[in-house]
């Protein structure tokens, strides 16, 4: 470092030397008051850049690695059903036989995905039209102090616990529906109710996000062709936020399917194919809930529950492509 | 020349503060008017008037008259859907919705509610052509109307909002968010398409105004300073004030 402090030292007096170098009368600027040792070395601002971009990376490293272990200790041991225990995938799949208790002959989750799918789907299709409405009431017709507050209604729902939902439902849902259609009053039909509620808050954020997005001038030029607010809203607004809703959709449909305690609460817990919407049933997320702790690890039965979660883990990636698709499209 | 619009000491405040000060000013049909003045006179606010597309702002008051045909806009029972389609306007970024050019075009007629499929068509070729835009649309016009280049958007704006037929078109700075090439072809549709229809247009582009227009009309400070024809507002307008303004000493 020195020896390079002094070879510059000389290039400077063999400048000024050679006169390649003009001498400027300003105060204080001169070639010999450089402070090449200063220069030399990386400024102030250099190094908190390193140590910025060091910190990051570092972080995401570890973000990283964590995601990596997630994923692979759920394949490892989800992937053990088939490999180490002999079940045969498609069986896992398609059949509605589950106790995995009695053998790999009986490790078969249809019921399960089946269930998941139906509540998710269902809530999915009662909470988007209600969303889709509150959303545009906070957007196109309520703007001010209403809004806001309908906003803040929205976040407090988002920001209660499930179980308190699963306890309301159970409370609540379960017996009207048993007074209503019968039955015991867990089921799809319940389940679906309870999520329809988590998931509304989810969808309608992101809807209201939808219609922001959409720019004030498209609305200004339908009113100037003669367009009503009505029309506005409905060829245009909902045209031009479809791909941000569909997003919204697939958003709260990734929550449902996801939603453990409060469907467990609620579902009946029979691993069973649902004939009906208030026969007791099993989700994936019910199952594992329920199981988990009576199994012994390393064994099939807890192999198996493994395996849903696996499915689980797959179906959230699934839906995150989705989204990433629509987006993309878009 | 019969005046097909005519502003009678129109009055704008928003709440406390009065934007516009009494404007009095006539549109003549099948004519060109520019209103021109320095960012923030009110020529755009002003322009919104004449559609009433000011209506939905909070606090806003609007007084004097504007007639269309002799009959005040605001006073009427002329509704806000029926105005609009007399009155048509184009923005100043081109504004395509996000579907093709043929629904693009066809929307006004739609919202109407024309059934006619022979007419929408018919309609949406015609107005597609006096736009100038036909040529480059029509082997596409069920593509999106977005993947078409700025200028051809703002000319598909402009055939959008000439398929309802309007008495007037209202043009909010139509060019200034576009490239010269671009302007310049507006300009030519614009040329072409006064002879059917009445324009009035705000500009900042003094050059613009005096390409294209037949009359201008000066304001400042919500004022309407000075309005002629746009020979004698560039060759030899009554006040210092807008000569020095057309002369480029302010604005």
């Amino acid at each position: 470092m020195a020896k390079k402090e002094q070879d510059l030292q000389e290039v400077v007096e063999q400048a000024i030397a050679q006169q390649k170098v003009p001498h400027v009368k300003f105060k204080g600027i001169n070639p010999r008051n450089i402070d090449i040792a200063r220069l030399t070395k990386p400024s102030k601002e250099t190094r908190q850049e390193r140590w910025g971009k060091g910190l990051t990376a570092l972080a995401i490293v570890l973000i990283g690695l964590l995601i990596v272990a997630i994923i692979g200790f759920v394949g490892m041991h989800g992937l053990a059903t088939f490999f180490t225990d002999k079940v045969n995938i498609f069986q896992f799949l398609f059949s509605t036989d589950w106790n995995p208790g009695a053998g790999p002959k009986h490790v078969g989750a249809a019921a399960m995905i089946v269930t998941s799918f139906a509540v998710t789907l269902l809530a999915a299709m009662i909470a988007t039209p209600f969303a889709i409405a509150v959303a545009l009431f906070m957007t196109e017709y309520e703007s001010g102090k209403r809004a806001n507050l309908l906003q803040s209604v929205m976040e407090l729902l988002v920001g209660i616990p499930s179980v308190v939902y699963g306890f309301l439902g159970l409370t609540v849902i379960v017996p009207a529906v048993r007074t209503i259609f019968g039955g015991t009053g867990f089921g799809i039909l319940t389940a679906t109710l309870i999520l329809f509620v988590m998931v509304l808050p989810t969808i309608t954020s992101l809807t209201v996000d939808a219609f922001k997005a959409v720019p004030k001038e498209l609305r200004k030029s339908s009113a100037a062709l003669g367009a009503t607010r009505w029309q506005t809203i409905f060829h245009v607004v909902l045209r031009a936020a479809r791909a941000r809703i569909m997003t919204a959709i697939i958003f709260g449909m990734a929550r449902a399917f996801g939603e453990a305690l409060a469907v467990q609460m609620a579902i009946g817990n029979a691993v069973l194919m649902p004939y009906n919407l208030v026969s007791p049933a099993a989700t994936l997320t019910s199952q594992l809930t329920s199981q988990m702790g009576n199994t012994v690890m390393g064994t099939l039965p807890n192999n198996a529950l493994w395996s849903l979660a696996l499915l689980l883990l797959i179906m959230s990636l699934v839906f995150n492509f989705l989204v990433h698709l629509i987006g993309k499209k878009s | 020349m019969t005046n097909i619009m005519e502003a009678e000491n129109v009055k704008l405040s928003y709440g406390d503060f009065e934007a516009l000060h009494g404007i009095t000013l006539a549109f003549p049909a099948k004519k060109l008017t520019a209103l021109i003045g320095p960012s923030g006179c009110g020529k755009s606010t002003f322009l919104r008037c004449l559609n009433r597309m000011n209506d939905d702002i909070d606090n806003i008051k609007i007084s004097g008259k504007i007639l269309l045909e002799n009959k005040d806009i605001y006073r009427t029972h002329l509704d806000l859907v029926a105005l609009r389609k007399k009155v048509g306007m184009v923005f100043q970024q081109p504004t395509p919705f996000p579907f093709s050019v043929f629904d693009n075009v066809a929307y006004g007629l739609r919202v109407a509610g024309v059934k006619d499929k022979d007419l929408i068509e018919q309609r949406v070729i015609e107005s597609l052509k006096q736009a100038a835009i036909w040529e480059e649309t029509k082997d596409s016009l069920q593509r999106n109307a977005l993947a078409f280049s700025g200028g051809q958007q703002q000319r598909i704006c402009i055939a959008r909002a000439l398929a309802v037929r309007p008495e007037v078109v209202l043009l909010d700075e139509p060019t200034s968010a576009l490239d010269p090439i671009s302007s310049s072809e507006i300009e030519e549709t614009l040329m072409g398409l006064k002879k059917k229809y009445t324009f009035i247009m705000v500009t900042h582009n003094l050059q613009q105004a005096s390409r294209v227009s037949d009359q201008v009309a000066f304001l400042m400070n919500g004022e309407l300073i000075e309005a002629g024809s746009t020979e004698q507002m560039f060759l030899s307008p009554e006040k210092e004030i807008t000569s020095n303004y057309l002369n480029g000493r302010f604005g």
